[in-house]
């Protein structure tokens, strides 16, 4: 049974923007639990707040009212030490494999900095790097090589074992797989799940792509404006969803079968007038 | 697009101010005791007080500051301690010279840098390397020292331009030509070789944007859209450096003059800082920054006119 | 663009196995550097000899000889001597160290000015860096000239107050490329990722960000540097300096002084001045040269060619009826280091009139390429090396028919709207400016045209977008534009690279119903490059599977997506996610069953 949320995400309100009038509210009183060990997909379109969300959880992004709350406790305006500490129990997988690794370290450098960084001693570390290389599925000797020696897949795996370094409750996934060619996509994804299956983390798993969202999840929620439109378990959702914005998102994105894709596009033009 | 000159205009003023404000409360704060300096040691008590009245030298700083801005903003900066001129009109008629030697620099450097930078962009190869070196050379060899070697080869050897002197616009063209030329081809070496690096730079930045093959694929030559899309796009930054150059040439004048013996702002501005003629010095701090801030103006009006996002900023 | 950064960045592991950036190898390389190395050496020399100035003097620099004034040089004097009777090598000898000493000085106190406030201001941002941008701004307005010489006129002449002055006047040279190199660090994924991980400010910014910015930071420094030694020779000669101690430029200044006497005594001081600041300059290059290169990746090799001249079939040979393109043995490379980077290894394709031809294929397939081979507009570096590509009866590899076709008969949709659209102009001078000089129409019949394509791709107000510029429209609203800008000549093919990739899935339903509805009311044949299966199902009639340059598949749609006969495709399908595959619903929980906790 399910107790307490993990994470309490509670009418939650981030805006941009410094002077009065060129404010731009980017989530408007948003509200969301994540349990342990389950996935929350975010799903939505550019602009819609996914992202936002993902980084005010992570303390990224400025947040206007609301609150974030981490196993009860408020970790919406949070000091620097005390947000330092919190790393422990949230960590992040961004979007760009090409960007969020300094090319400049060598893997076992990137991967013992968080390590070193939560007080762990360098011989455990090394040893637990291996272990996590393994846990990702790279070669083990890959520690003394740099980023840009690795493809995207490989990279998002090394990203990936960063943000479990040091066993974290929570992975804020943000577009993950975006950014991979499909056959690669499909790979990663199924290591997230195994590494979930493994060590009970719970993801927040956004994406704009309904049916990556729809092979992770457990519940989604959907986002447009700024705002949650809809959620709940993810098969519903994604499948017969009741927000007319949801069915128009469901429908928009092309499947790869000629039959299926042709009714897709005969029920999505009575579902809607076209707009410009 | 008004509004956007307005607020242009309005941080120029802003600019003036401070920098004057600055440069009056340094300059007395620095200077000691003015009149003592002026007299020279052997004065008696007695003359230096006195001339520390006559100077006003005696009343508070402050007070002394909203004397001279209230006649400052009438159009009189006071007289020259030492010569006793009046520091306006022997201001306005050194800043003349010094304008028009460095705006010729600027427009010939802002032609000639254009049309080496296109071609470095464009053709790569020798005449890329040959941009490169004259860059590189332009920009490390002092201003000076090639006016030194110009007047050595064009007046002293071979004798074809004056070595020194000014013959004003008015009274003989061809003399004023003549006289301006060396102190100009001196300036805009520099002033050519770091536009035309940065010409040539933002023009292979703009030949690799993707709007240009597009621009292609719609049938339009390859001539049109170097041309009327490339190179204006490549003009906001050239013009940028060509802005900072103008402040950078207005400091080399002062050097250039010396040699030439031209008699514009710099021979004032060494005479005056030689002898530490505040009321000029001032005088000319506020001439040279009302003199850049319209440069400036003039080519923030121009960037506004090329690029579209900078007007809405 | 995805192909293209492949084509430049796809690189295999073996090759990059010791390619990361790091300090020992830059000045390895700095030293096999022709100018680098010779500046280095130049600096050095010039360097030791001002330390060691007092050993290698051949005379004095301050004893008058009064029965040697403007000395030709002899044996005594090696470079003569000055007005005052001095002698010239010595004074030269001495007035390095001076001159040196005076420029470290000066960038000494920009850098300990401008890389600190550069890095708060960057890392912290808010109203600290607005205080210091608005000090900067200020600061690059003045003649720096100007202010020396009020400094001079109230505290005399000092060599080392004007250095120092000048310093704080060079400051914003390392304020503004620190601010700028830290505010986008900053902003990178790997520092937000180094924050989420736990780490310390101070950590952040010595290991992450510090190192983005120490390369660029040396840079400046030589160029500074370069300019400092001219200045302060320029300050000299204005008679700033102490003319008890020797410096270059006063030594240039003396000779200046005497250029009608004594004209060979300028030779040396301004020859030393400006080879060292050349030096330093060429320093500062090589130095940029060596620290981009660690940073730009090497050309993918993947099949290795020699180098041949095109073998292309000289004549054309009639297309069959019904076939409007065909391309045939295209093979398309790169030149690298090591010969030839094949991207495209030998392909035949053929557009059938009135079709919608899908080339699908993952990034690095080669697949963007072919498109700009059709259209004539392969970056310069490319070479096409065999095949032929005929469009009716035209041949597309002859650069002087390609551009009589392209624009007219062939049009192109790009991938990423906005940065398809020069910033510059309005959309509307963009649409009419092909209309008027490709096709001569008037300019009324030009804006006229427009609006009516405008309206023709569903663009709701054609007045407002025609009049806007690209900043001020919308990705969807963007692609729009660009496919009326394409379809303007009525064109028999249209190349689509990827025309929905970079919109969101309810746009791109939008943009693949306009193509769709544009196709079915002209019959043009469009050839459709795209990654994604869905679109293909959607829109295509045809498809070609693409695979490391090569087409390894083939044909009508129902036949690939029902029985795909190559393992590649076969694999692309098997790749899909599984929509099946979702994964239980945990128990709902007691208290409640949706996420949201309050609506």
């Amino acid at each position: 049974m399910m107790g307490e949320p993990l994470l309490r995400i509670n009418d939650l309100v981030v805006e941009f923007g410094r002077s009065r009038w060129s404010r731009f509210r980017a989530l408007d009183s948003v509200s969301l639990d994540i349990h342990p060990g389950e996935t929350v997909g975010l799903v939505g379109e550019s602009g819609s707040g996914k992202t936002t969300l993902g980084r005010a959880v992570l303390g990224l992004a400025p947040v206007t009212a609301g609150t974030v709350a981490f196993e009860g406790r408020d970790i919406t305006r949070l000091p620097r030490r005390a947000r330092r500490e919190l790393a422990n129990d949230i960590q992040v997988v961004f979007q760009d494999p090409y960007g969020s690794l300094s090319s400049t370290m060598s893997v076992q450098e990137i991967l013992t900095e968080p390590l070193r960084a939560s007080g762990i001693g360098r011989s455990d570390s090394i040893q637990r790097v291996r272990t996590l290389l393994d846990q990702v599925g790279l070669p083990a000797n890959s520690g003394q090589r740099y980023p840009n020696e690795f493809s995207g897949g490989q990279r998002q795996r090394i990203a990936i074992a960063r943000a479990l370094a040091i066993r974290p409750r929570l992975i804020v996934c943000d577009e993950p797989v975006s950014a991979l060619d499909l056959s690669t996509q499909a790979r990663v994804l199924d290591l997230l799940r195994q590494i979930q299956d493994d060590t009970g983390v719970a993801y927040l798993f956004v994406s704009h792509d309904l049916a990556v969202v729809r092979h992770l999840s457990h519940r989604v929620a959907v986002m447009y404006r700024g705002q949650i439109v809809e959620s709940g378990n993810a098969s519903t959702v994604t499948r017969t969803p009741s927000n007319p914005y949801t069915q128009r998102l469901l429908l928009s994105s092309p499947i790869p079968d000629l039959n299926r894709q042709r009714e897709r596009r005969m029920s999505r033009s009575m579902l809607q007038p076209q707009s410009a | 697009m008004t509004l956007f000159v307005l607020r242009r205009i309005g941080a120029g003023l802003v600019l003036v101010a401070v920098i004057v404000v600055l440069a009056f409360f340094l300059l007395h704060f620095a200077a000691g005791d003015i009149a003592r300096t002026i007299l020279g040691p052997t004065a008696s008590v007695e003359t230096v007080t006195a001339k520390r009245a006559a100077l006003g030298l005696d009343k508070p700083l402050l007070e002394q500051f909203w004397l001279w801005l209230s006649s400052a903003t009438g159009g009189d900066l006071g007289r020259s301690w030492f010569t006793g001129q009046e520091v306006s009109s022997s201001i306005v008629t050194r800043a003349t010279v010094t304008v028009t030697v460095v705006i010729g620099t600027t427009l010939i450097s802002a032609i000639l840098a254009t049309v080496l930078g296109v071609l470095a962009a464009v053709r790569r190869g020798v005449v890329d390397a040959g941009v490169q070196v004259l860059s590189v050379l332009g920009f490390a060899i002092p201003g000076f020292i090639i006016a030194i070697f110009l007047v050595d080869v064009f007046a002293l050897r071979l004798g074809w331009l004056p070595a020194t002197g000014y013959v004003p616009f008015s009274q003989s063209i061809v003399g004023s030509l003549r006289s301006t030329a060396l102190p100009i081809a001196a300036l805009s070496i520099g002033a050519i070789a770091a536009v035309a690096q940065q010409v040539r730079g933002s023009m292979i930045e703009a030949l690799e944007a993707e709007w240009v093959r597009t621009l292609r694929s719609r049938g339009l030559s390859t001539r049109r859209v170097l041309f009327r899309h490339v190179l204006r796009n490549a003009a906001g930054p050239a013009l940028s450096i060509l802005a900072l150059q103008f402040v950078g040439l207005l400091g080399g004048a002062v050097v250039i003059e010396q040699i030439f013996a031209i008699p514009g702002l710099g021979q004032v501005s060494v005479q005056a800082a030689a002898s530490g003629d505040i009321p000029l010095v001032l005088g000319l701090v506020l001439a040279i920054t009302l003199i850049v801030v319209a440069v400036n103006l003039i080519i923030d009006i121009l960037q506004g006119v090329l690029n579209p996002k900078v007007r809405v900023s | 663009m995805k192909d293209a950064r492949l084509v430049t960045g796809h690189v295999s592991t073996v090759d990059q196995a010791h390619a990361a950036s790091s300090r020992p190898r830059v000045f390895r390389r700095l030293l096999r550097n022709p100018a680098g190395l010779a500046s280095l050496i130049f600096l050095v020399v010039i360097s030791l000899a001002a330390v060691f100035a007092p050993l290698i003097m051949p005379h004095d620099p301050a004893t008058i000889d009064i029965h040697a004034v403007l000395a030709s040089p002899d044996a005594t004097h090696w470079l003569g001597t000055d007005g005052s009777g001095r002698d010239v090598l010595s004074r030269l000898i001495a007035g390095g160290l001076v001159s040196l000493t005076a420029a470290a000085l000066a960038v000494g106190v920009a850098a300990a000015i401008g890389i600190p406030s550069g890095l708060i201001a960057g890392y912290y941002g808010g109203f600290f860096a607005d205080g210091a941008t608005w000090i900067v701004n200020l600061l690059m307005a003045l003649p720096g000239i100007v202010v020396l010489l009020a400094v001079r006129s109230v505290l005399g002449p000092s060599l080392w107050i004007s250095m120092a002055i000048f310093g704080i006047l060079m400051s914003p040279a390392f304020f503004r490329l620190v601010y700028a190199a830290v505010r986008s660090a900053r902003s990178e994924l790997f520092v937000e990722a180094a924050m989420v991980s736990g780490l310390r400010d101070s950590a952040i910014i010595a290991r992450h960000v510090l190192g983005a910015v120490r390369g660029p930071i040396i840079v400046q420094t030589a160029i500074l540097a370069s300019i400092t030694l001219a200045i302060q020779a320029g300050l000299g000669f204005l008679g700033f300096d102490d003319s008890t101690v020797p410096s270059w430029g006063g030594v240039l200044t003396d000779a200046f002084a005497n250029i009608y006497r004594q004209p060979q005594l300028i030779i040396w001081p301004s020859i030393i001045i400006a080879l060292t600041s050349v030096a330093f300059a060429l320093l500062g290059n090589a130095l940029r040269d060596e620290l981009g290169r660690t940073t730009t990746r090497r050309r993918g090799a993947k099949g290795q060619v020699e180098q041949t001249s095109v073998t292309r079939s000289a004549s054309l040979t009639p297309l069959e009826p019904g076939v409007l393109l065909r391309v045939a043995g295209l093979r398309i490379g790169y030149p690298n280091s090591d010969g030839m980077a094949e991207v495209v290894r030998g392909i035949d394709l053929e557009i059938t009139r009135g079709s919608v031809h899908g080339l699908i294929g993952e990034s690095g397939s080669g697949k963007t390429q072919t498109a700009w081979a059709i259209l004539g507009l392969l970056p310069s570096t490319a070479r096409v090396f065999a095949g032929s590509i005929q469009f009716d009866d035209v041949d597309l590899l002859d650069r002087s028919a390609v551009s009589g076709v392209r624009g007219r008969r062939i049009a192109y949709i790009p991938q990423e709207p906005i940065s398809n659209l020069d910033p510059s102009f309005t959309v509307g001078s963009q649409l009419i400016e092909p209309l008027r000089s490709v096709l001569r129409m008037s300019k009324r019949q030009a804006i006229a045209r427009s609006l009516e394509l405008l309206a023709r791709v569903g663009i709701s107000d054609p007045e407002r977008t025609f009049h806007s510029y690209p900043h001020e429209i919308s990705g969807g609203m963007a692609q729009r534009v660009l496919i009326a800008g394409a379809v303007a000549s009525n064109p028999d093919l249209l190349i689509a690279d990827e025309p929905t990739t970079a919109l969101d899935v309810t746009v791109q339903a939008e943009v693949l119903d306009l193509l769709r509805e544009i196709q079915q009311d002209s019959g043009l044949s469009i050839l459709l490059v795209t990654h994604n299966l869905g679109v293909v199902a959607d829109i295509c009639d045809h498809v070609s599977v693409m695979k490391t340059g090569q087409i390894v598949e083939t044909g009508p749609v129902e036949q690939i997506f029902n029985h795909p006969s190559h393992e590649y495709t076969r694999e692309l399908f098997g790749s899909l996610i599984d929509e099946d595959d979702v994964r239980p619903t945990p128990e709902p929980s007691p208290s409640r069953s949706d996420l949201a906790v309050t609506r």
